[in-house]
């Protein structure tokens, strides 16, 4: 199982870098061979045809990046979430600033009544009350935010659903935070820089100015490693990533066995979080 | 007929170096902000547009308004508004000005606005409202200016001309439209996903536009001998009568539908604005006092409209109307619906917004802007009326 997923996860990632479009690591499809499995076009094509700025014809199944959260495990051992978290903020030089104003966050704890203001918390069950929820970006489907912008700061990368951000294009408008109804964008309001703890070299930091929000570890995926919250979560099945269209991966099979829940989905975004209560 | 700008009384360079004044002071705060970053004001991740965007959304608003004097004029052959439609045109340009300077201060990347260009994205409101703001800028310049021009040489404007005051016109009603569609596409802002945000844009817009107009004429009767006749003038408080009561009526059904529907994400926001909003044990209300004073305002200048006396025999009452017909709305506008709209934000949580001292500057100096640009193009016009006079 663990190899499958691990398999998959390089796929996807070679598919994210198709979209950014850096040659060099290319090499990782051609290893892989994997890339048919789905009956897509060679990896190596797509990243040729992107890098010549060619739109690349996704195939009706394509690759839909989601995640499910068990809250059951969360609220067993508190202490994944906080691990989740310090091992995102490490992964993406996230600063830490220690007023509210200011704040940048990617994923983070709220209690549920915040995370599902929509659903009622009247006589909520004790457990679900004092647990704290993991909150991020839920890469919609149909995410307001890419509609919102104008420059295509932030767009939905066709090879993986993944709803990320290109730091040096966005104008810093806020448009897309307006849009957000999750409120998963943070504003740049200073130079992150000298609020960063401690600097990782494998992640640029971002400058004033920008919008930023999770990325879904784009950039550890196409690696071929889980993304840095799965990681620290690993072996308790608290967080569970992976492809959402294929029938045979980890997360349908948990999608289809649990009952699970998705943030304000009456608005018609289909966020790719999944929540068991 | 630049040169009119250059010769004035004590009182004209008075108040030009008094704007300039403040223009300086707004440059001096925009160039900290521009170092530091926009951590300068008083936004934040919940509340992520502030002063400057709600500045921005009002004065659309008074550019839009100024088509309240071209329409009547030039579809309608009203003759009484020939002499103060020039005024609806150049305030219309002062404030298109405004806006895309308040635009441009409330970018965390000012130098890479032309992104917007570069990266056309038909599926942003942005795309759109940059094209019809530039495009309303353009036309104003382009009408005002050639249509003076021909004014001072004796001679009809141009045929070719009229196509584009015609043109003027939707345009004037698509900056307002487009800048409602900012707001009122967004899932998940509650107080924003109305169908009633455009035509209650409209409405504030064709009340503030002529309100200002009015008060300008007003002045300009005192310190510079021109008279844009009482007809006109009577014309435009039965316009602004008319769309503030638009606007009352529209206020209220959005009040009838949060409390009546009695769905929270309805009527938070309202609640926010007039009553403040109690959260965690906290009462969060920040805005109440504004809200109240622009309904009493509101409805004390709609008073005084109905009172013929006030409207017609004294213009001291029909100046303080329309001053308080403006401030109601720059109130309802340019502060509440703005700052409202992030209250509760998506998580459910309040944070308060009071913008800072420096964000004050800049949004001083941005006015001042305005009111420079105005001041300059309403002494041309004025300049050339008074020469067609001699």
């Amino acid at each position: 199982m663990d190899t499958q997923r691990r398999k998959f996860l390089k796929i996807a990632g070679v598919t994210a870098l198709a979209g950014i479009g850096a040659p060099a690591l290319v090499r990782l499809s051609s290893s892989t061979a994997l890339a048919s499995e789905h009956g897509a076009p060679p990896a190596a094509e797509h990243a040729a045809a992107a890098a010549h700025g060619a739109p690349v014809e996704t195939a009706p199944q394509g690759v839909r990046l989601g995640m499910v959260i068990d809250m059951r495990r969360i609220t067993e051992q508190p202490e994944l979430l906080d691990n989740a978290i310090a091992a995102c903020n490490a992964a993406h030089n996230i600063p830490q600033f220690d007023n509210r104003k200011s704040e940048v966050k990617w994923i983070w704890k709220a209690p549920f009544a915040n995370v599902f203001p929509g659903e009622s918390s009247y006589h909520l069950a004790k457990s679900v009350e004092k647990t704290d929820f993991a909150v991020l970006c839920n890469h919609c489907d149909d995410p307001p935010c890419v509609r919102a912008c104008p420059t295509q700061a932030t767009f939905k990368v066709k090879e993986n659903g993944i709803v990320a951000m290109d730091y040096h294009r966005c104008i810093g408008c806020r448009f897309c935070m307006a849009a957000c109804p999750y409120g998963a964008r943070s504003f740049n309001w200073e130079d992150p820089r000298p609020y960063i703890k401690k600097y990782n070299k494998d992640f640029p930091s971002r400058m004033r100015g920008v919008v930023e929000k999770c990325n879904f570890c784009g950039e550890r995926l196409a690696l071929g490693q889980e993304p840095a919250c799965v990681e620290a979560c690993q072996g308790t099945g608290a967080i569970v990533f992976g492809d959402l269209n294929d029938a045979q991966s980890e997360i349908r099979q948990v999608l289809d066995k649990e009952f699970t829940i998705q943030r304000n989905a009456s608005l018609g975004t289909k966020p790719s979080v999944f929540y068991i209560v | 007929m630049i040169e009119k700008t250059l010769k004035g009384k004590p009182a004209y360079w008075i108040w030009l170096a008094f704007l300039g004044m403040l223009m300086a002071v707004g440059a001096a705060c925009y160039a900290r902000q521009f170092l530091f970053g926009l951590g300068m004001t008083g936004m934040s991740r919940d509340v992520s547009w502030g002063l400057y965007i709600s500045q921005f959304t009002f004065l659309v608003g008074v550019a839009a308004g100024g088509v309240m004097l071209v329409l009547p004029y030039y579809i309608h052959d009203f003759k009484a508004f020939g002499k103060i439609t020039i005024l609806g045109e150049f305030l219309a340009i002062a404030a298109i000005a405004m806006c895309l300077l308040f635009i441009m201060a409330d970018l965390g990347q000012p130098l890479r606005a032309l992104n917007v260009v570069l990266h056309p994205t038909p599926s942003s409101m942005l795309f759109y409202d940059m094209i019809v703001l530039n495009g309303y800028l353009f036309l104003n310049i382009l009408c005002g200016w050639v249509i003076l021009t021909a004014e001072r040489k004796g001679v009809h404007p141009p045929k070719w001309i009229y196509f584009f005051v015609y043109l003027s016109i939707p345009f004037a009603v698509s900056i307002h439209t487009v800048t409602a569609m900012l707001y009122c596409g967004l899932p998940g802002r509650h107080f924003w996903l109305s169908a009633i945000i455009a035509p209650r844009f409209l409405a504030s817009a064709f009340a503030a536009g002529p309100a200002l107009i009015i008060i300008a004429s007003l002045i300009l009767k005192r310190v510079a001998g021109f008279d844009a006749g009482k007809e006109a003038m009577n014309k435009l408080v039965t316009i602004i009568m008319y769309a503030a009561l638009l606007n009352t009526f529209f206020v209220l059904l959005e009040v009838f539908v949060g409390y009546y529907s009695n769905i929270p994400g309805h009527k938070h926001s309202i609640e926010y604005l007039f009553f403040g909003l109690e959260h965690h044990g906290h009462v969060y209300d920040n805005l109440v006092p504004f809200m109240w004073t622009s309904v009493v305002l509101n409805f004390g200048a709609l008073g005084l409209f109905a009172w013929p006396y006030a409207r017609k025999k004294n213009e001291f009452l029909l100046g303080l109307s329309c001053v308080m017909i403006f401030l109601a709305l720059w109130i309802d506008k340019g502060l509440g619906f703005v700052f409202a709209g992030f209250v509760p934000n998506p998580l459910d949580e309040i944070t308060e917004y009071i913008p800072t001292a420096n964000e004050l500057g800049i949004t001083i100096g941005i006015w001042a802007t305005g009111f420079f640009i105005l001041t300059l193009l309403y002494k041309i016009a004025i300049g050339v009326e008074h020469e067609m006079e001699q």
